[in-house]
């Protein structure tokens, strides 16, 4: 690791701050992401600010049709919580599928979205639930919030401080794990409420992104075999060494066909 | 840059003043020779630096030693009281739950976590093998640790 300056945030506000004041400021959060990268020099940040110490940053609200999930709560917290489990059981699932049961009792939420990794798998239930971020300045869409690689709306220093999920009538999640890492290969989220059907791919592209084809099938049939035959274009998915783009979008098809079996169990 | 901070460790206070970028692992290791806690892989993966912070298994490999103030730190050295072995580890002795030993320590820490996680449950194999995943034996000796994080289970919940 380069050397940095630590410090910990009393508060949003003086996280805020304390990043303006900074050459380059880099917030941590669990830093199941920000240490490995330290660890290969892969970033310089002049300060790291940690938000852990920040008062009433943690914790989950069910309350009629929202889940509330303020920024630093732990994956582990989000997949344990029985008002998880009871609203959106696909949620709680993802949760429980992330890393390993010690990064879970480290990674956050806020974190994870923030970072926009694109094997992640929160950027999936955001998009493929409809979730809104909320930050320390403004409420932002899911539909506007994944831009590209590592890129979000998150303008320099902004701060998430919850994500708020609509509660589905039903939702399924389904990925396919990359056997060592447990990082997404691809995930897929599907969800309805009402008339608004969402399919929220992870792993597969840049960013987490949505397929208009299969909702528009899913909205006249909400079974397996509606996704069945569409096939994504391969063209801008990722290719590396565990699996090329072909099939990725093979899994594309494969893991929502399975994501809708599990929200119709 | 150096960094103040203070922790108890295996019930012991210790103050330490240290650069900021020191990780927890380096600092339990070289600063206070407890050398129980190992380092497999650097990069989260393998599991062999976990230790209990405020009961909850974590990597110490990424954290830092700064991010451990205030909280209490258990390690493999921490958990024998008088002599004698915490049930997680005589279960690991009784069921050749180890091979070369370098994952050991790690697997306990992370073992007490499942059982601690599903108190009062009755624990089953593929529980056991699916929570164990974020710790990696070279030996492939998964076996019998599975057997052996049954057998300290039962122990554990009486």
């Amino acid at each position: 690791m380069y050397e940095f300056t630590y410090s910990k945030a009393s508060s949003v506000d003086d996280a805020a701050s304390q990043f303006g004041a900074a050459e380059e400021g880099k917030y941590m959060s669990g830093g199941m992401t920000l240490l490995p990268t330290l660890k290969q020099r892969l970033a310089r940040p002049s300060n790291v600010i940690d938000l852990a110490q920040v008062p009433d940053m943690a914790g989950i609200d069910v309350s009629g049709d929202t889940v509330s999930i303020k920024a630093m709560t732990r994956h582990a917290a989000v997949a344990a919580s029985a008002d998880v489990q009871g609203a959106i059981p696909a949620l709680a699932k993802l949760a429980g599928g992330i890393g390993d049961p010690m990064v879970r009792n480290r990674g956050t939420i806020g974190g994870s979205i923030a970072n926009n990794d694109p094997a992640a798998d929160y950027p999936g239930s955001v998009v493929g639930l409809g979730a809104t971020i909320q930050t320390n300045k403004r409420e932002i869409a899911a539909d506007d919030f994944f831009l590209d690689l590592f890129e979000t709306a998150l303008e320099e220093g902004e701060i998430i401080t919850k994500v708020t999920y609509p509660v589905p009538d039903r939702a399924g999640y389904m990925k396919f794990p990359n056997p060592a890492s447990r990082y997404c290969i691809v995930g897929v989220m599907v969800s309805q409420k009402g008339s608004d059907i969402r399919v929220g791919v992870t792993g597969a592209g840049a960013c987490a992104f949505r397929v208009p084809e299969m909702e528009a099938a899913l909205a006249s049939s909400f079974t397996p075999d509606a996704v069945a035959d569409i096939k994504i274009p391969d063209g801008d998915l990722n290719s590396d060494i565990h699996a090329s783009s072909e099939y990725r979008a093979h899994l594309v098809t494969v893991m929502a066909k399975r994501a809708v079996a599990e929200a119709i169990a | 840059m150096s960094v103040k901070f203070s922790f108890t460790i295996n019930g012991k206070s210790v103050e330490g003043d240290v650069e900021d970028r020191t990780l927890l692992v380096q600092y339990i290791r070289e600063h206070l020779g407890l050398t129980g806690t190992h380092v497999g892989c650097d990069t989260t993966q393998c599991g062999c630096c976990t230790v209990h912070i405020d009961g909850i298994p974590m990597k110490s490999c990424t954290m830092l030693a700064v991010q451990a103030d205030g909280c209490e730190v258990t390690t493999i050295e921490g958990l024998a009281k008088d002599g004698e072995l915490h049930p997680m580890q005589a279960a690991f002795r009784e069921n050749h739950a180890l091979q070369c030993g370098f994952c050991t320590p790690g697997m306990v820490m992370s073992a007490i976590g499942i059982v601690d996680r599903h108190k009062g449950e009755k624990l089953d194999e593929k529980t056991v093998r699916h929570e164990l995943e974020g710790n990696i034996c070279r030996c492939t000796g998964y076996h019998n640790i599975v057997k052996a994080v049954l057998a300290a289970s039962e122990i554990m919940n009486k």
